[in-house]
């Protein structure tokens, strides 16, 4: 009978061949094995890639000097690229605190509305989201379009002045985030609306019955027992939006003045269209150690949470 | 019996497949006893434009007896950038490549000299513009061949009918269809333009200048300082903005020329002047005549009354914004000398002739020599409306690309983030002092210049 550390009884053979065979038995091996292919993957697609832009990092733009952390501390120094940090978790914090709030709003519509009519706005609602966002922020951007802006069109009939919606400032910082907000929305939505629908509805009979208003239900039933969706969902996220390149490269381009790039827009720029691939990397690693950082609390966060409900 | 396939039907069934995907490649045969060469070039938004480089390369291939390969890949979404950064990365890819204007430079290290090609072809045709010498030749050494196709220049198109109603400028008897300059030619000049800029605005039909991050931006912007004498490095890549008089001229100039532009051109693209142009909003923009002939097509009452000028000129002279391509053999190709064969026959006359035909004119030589295609005289309506598009002996003119003599590590960097637009943008949009803007410059290009 295999005692949990092999998987059949050893036979007497040579002293050699038998322990390779034993190693080779050993549950822990076998395991090893099967994953190994999971393991070759991750170590090609995500170890080795990110080991390597880590390198790239740490050289001088020819690549042939290592110059240590010299490119953080010059991009550092560079006040576009302090403007690009402000932009970029102002962009993410943003548009991460509207698609939650809007997320929640539409799951709770969805879930006290009736099962049938509930899976057509559902449908309909998590559009934006299938829609490929580099297409979506296409038709976003001949709305906004400087000179040929059907919202601009339609703004006029009401005798609303234009907007120069992507030539100044603040108003392309804030289409940007309105598309990335059209878009990941739905997301939130559906994550919550899954959240909702887990929440026993005795607890709510409960409170009910406790004389508990709307909001007192939402306080002290819905959001604490949706804690942790909540948590993952910010998480991710935030860590999706950090990265977003396409919705600003197709938007705005950065501009006006590098006011609306984001960390991967403005990594693509200074790495591959100007050449200076060290630079780039840089710019695109740097917002690794923060964001490591916070997924650490927020999944031990989790973690504390999902260990005191069992 | 045999069951299942047997090893010949599978050989079978894999030739099928080889042969359907060959048909489907953009490939161009000979016998090639020569060996295999393949090239990625630009894809030109000329529409048929490729097929000048497809018919040239059948016609060479044949002749030599090689298997060559061409394949065109688009600038959007930078994808041609994105694989010349790849292959240079790798080590490995095409054979040849088409290089954006500051390219040689960056992958200088790991492109073939050509030193012997543009040696003959020098012999043959003359001198290669400076500004193409410039780009190109890099570490002593010619690194690639500055191409026709996708070359462009960004003289003015401009509305004639506009321009005269509005501003009183006839710009077809200034600039006519003929080597001489007409009357008034000489009063083309920057304040000139100011003051026709303010004229057109106050008509409801203002200049089309863009003024964002794109190229067309930076190139016209590159024009009007090379024409102030305004640079911001020197050839070393050390800034020369402390003190620097005509930097302080053309800001003040740009400034001012702002205020009558569209108020969001800070935020235009490549296509918004076009789109300016073609939809009879705007009376002047700086571009190659793809804007007018997509209005041939698609506004023809805006096209016949479109005409192709130099850019105005400024104190130290006029400039003409100038784009080119450079097409670069990889140290690493394996058959780097049917490459350079096939460029040498690219550059030929008859070659650049039948590619710039095929273009409608779009394409410029690199040769100040070859100047005189006949499709510039002849392309129409109005006939001879891109008869001043190249830049001709007449105009007194040179070319100019943004941010030189700065060495090409650092003017691709100033060139991609648009310093020269920017710095315009902090003053005229961001409200900053000439002095704040001009100091966020010096700073900017410090910056860029570590590390490199």
């Amino acid at each position: 009978m295999a005692d949990g550390a092999t998987l059949a009884m050893p036979r007497a053979e040579a002293p050699g061949g038998a322990s390779l065979k034993r190693f080779a038995r050993r549950r822990s091996t076998i395991a090893f094995l099967m994953t190994l292919p999971l393991i070759a993957v991750i170590g090609g697609l995500v170890a080795w890639p990110a080991g390597y832009a880590i390198w790239l990092s740490m050289l001088n733009r020819r690549m042939t000097q290592f110059i240590g952390l010299g490119n953080f501390e010059i991009l550092l120094d560079s006040e576009t690229f302090r403007m690009v940090i402000f932009q970029s978790v102002f962009f993410a914090v943003t548009a991460v605190i509207l698609k939650a709030l809007i997320g929640f709003w539409l799951a709770h519509m969805l879930h006290h509305l009736p099962a049938k009519g509930q899976k057509k706005w559902r449908g309909m609602l998590l559009v934006p989201w299938v829609i490929p966002p580099a297409l979506s922020t296409l038709g976003w951007w001949w709305m906004f379009e400087p000179t040929y802006s059907s919202i601009n069109w339609v703004l006029a009939i009401f005798a609303v002045p234009a907007v120069p919606w992507l030539g100044e400032p603040w108003w392309a910082r804030i289409s940007v985030i309105i598309v990335n907000v059209w878009y990941g929305a739905p997301f939130f939505m559906i994550m919550y609306l899954a959240a909702l629908k887990s929440v026993p509805e005795q607890l709510y009979e409960a409170a009910a019955i406790d004389g508990a208003t709307g909001w007192q239900k939402l306080r002290y039933v819905t959001l604490p027992m949706m804690r942790n969706i909540i948590s993952i969902t910010v998480l991710f996220s935030l860590i999706v939006t950090f990265a977003n390149y396409d919705i600003v490269r197709v938007l705005t381009n950065g501009g006006p003045r590098d006011l609306t790039h984001v960390f991967a827009s403005y990594a693509f720029q200074v790495g591959v269209l100007a050449g200076n691939i060290p630079r780039g990397a840089a710019v695109s690693l740097f917002m690794f150690p923060i964001l490591a950082v916070i997924a650490f609390f927020v999944l031990r966060g989790v973690n504390r949470r999902t260990k005191e409900e069992l | 019996m045999t069951k299942g396939i047997s090893r010949r039907s599978a050989m079978r069934a894999g030739a099928g497949v080889l042969a359907a995907g060959a048909i489907g490649a953009p490939m161009v045969h000979a016998q090639g006893s020569a060996g295999n060469l393949r090239f990625a070039f630009w894809d030109h938004w000329v529409p048929g434009s490729n097929d000048a480089l497809r018919q040239l390369g059948a016609r060479w291939a044949e002749r030599n007896r090689v298997n060559l390969t061409l394949d065109f890949i688009n600038t959007t979404g930078n994808q041609l950038q994105l694989t010349a950064a790849a292959q240079a990365q790798s080590r490995s890819g095409h054979d040849g490549i088409s290089l954006a204007p500051w390219d040689p430079g960056a992958y200088a290290d790991q492109l073939e000299p050509v030193d012997d090609v543009i040696g003959r072809l020098v012999q043959k045709y003359g001198p290669i513009n400076p500004v193409g010498e410039f780009l190109a030749k890099r570490q002593g050494a010619w690194r690639g061949v500055p191409a026709t196709s996708g070359t462009q220049n960004k003289p003015a198109l401009c509305r004639f009918d506009l321009l005269q109603q509005h501003a009183g400028i006839d710009v077809r008897a200034m600039w006519p269809a003929r080597g001489e300059k007409g009357p008034g030619a000489d009063t083309w000049n920057w304040d000139t333009f100011l003051a026709a800029a303010e004229k057109c605005h106050a008509a409801g039909f203002p200049f089309g200048l863009p003024m964002g991050s794109l190229t067309d931006a930076v190139d016209w912007v590159g024009g009007l300082f090379a024409s102030y004498g305004a640079r911001i490095t020197n050839e070393r890549g050390e800034p020369t903005i402390r003190g620097n008089q005509q930097l302080r001229q053309v800001m003040d100039y740009a400034v001012r020329l702002s205020r009558f532009l569209p108020n969001d051109v800070w935020a235009w693209d490549d296509a918004s002047n076009n789109r300016a142009l073609i939809s009879g909003r705007s009376a002047l923009i700086f571009n190659p005549p793809s804007a007018w002939a997509v209005a041939k097509r698609d506004a023809p009452q805006v096209a016949e009354n479109c005409w192709t000028i130099p850019m105005p000129a400024g104190p130290q002279g006029r400039f003409v914004a100038y784009l080119p391509w450079t097409t670069g053999i990889w140290a690493f190709g394996r058959n780097k000398n049917a490459a350079k064969a096939f460029l040498e026959f690219l550059s030929e006359r008859e070659s650049a002739e039948f590619t710039t035909n095929f273009s409608g004119g779009y394409d410029i030589p690199p040769f100040l020599s070859m100047a005189d295609f006949r499709v510039w005289e002849t392309e129409g309506p109005p006939v001879g409306t891109i008869f001043n598009y190249p830049l001709k002996p007449h105009h007194d003119a040179r070319y100019s690309i943004a941010f030189s003599p700065a060495p090409p590590e650092l003017a691709s960097q100033m060139y991609i983030q648009a310093l020269n637009t920017k710095v315009i943008a902090r003053v005229a949009q961001g409200g900053e002092t000439i002095d704040a803007a001009l100091g966020w410059l010096e700073r900017e290009i410090n910056n860029m210049r570590r590390g490199l």
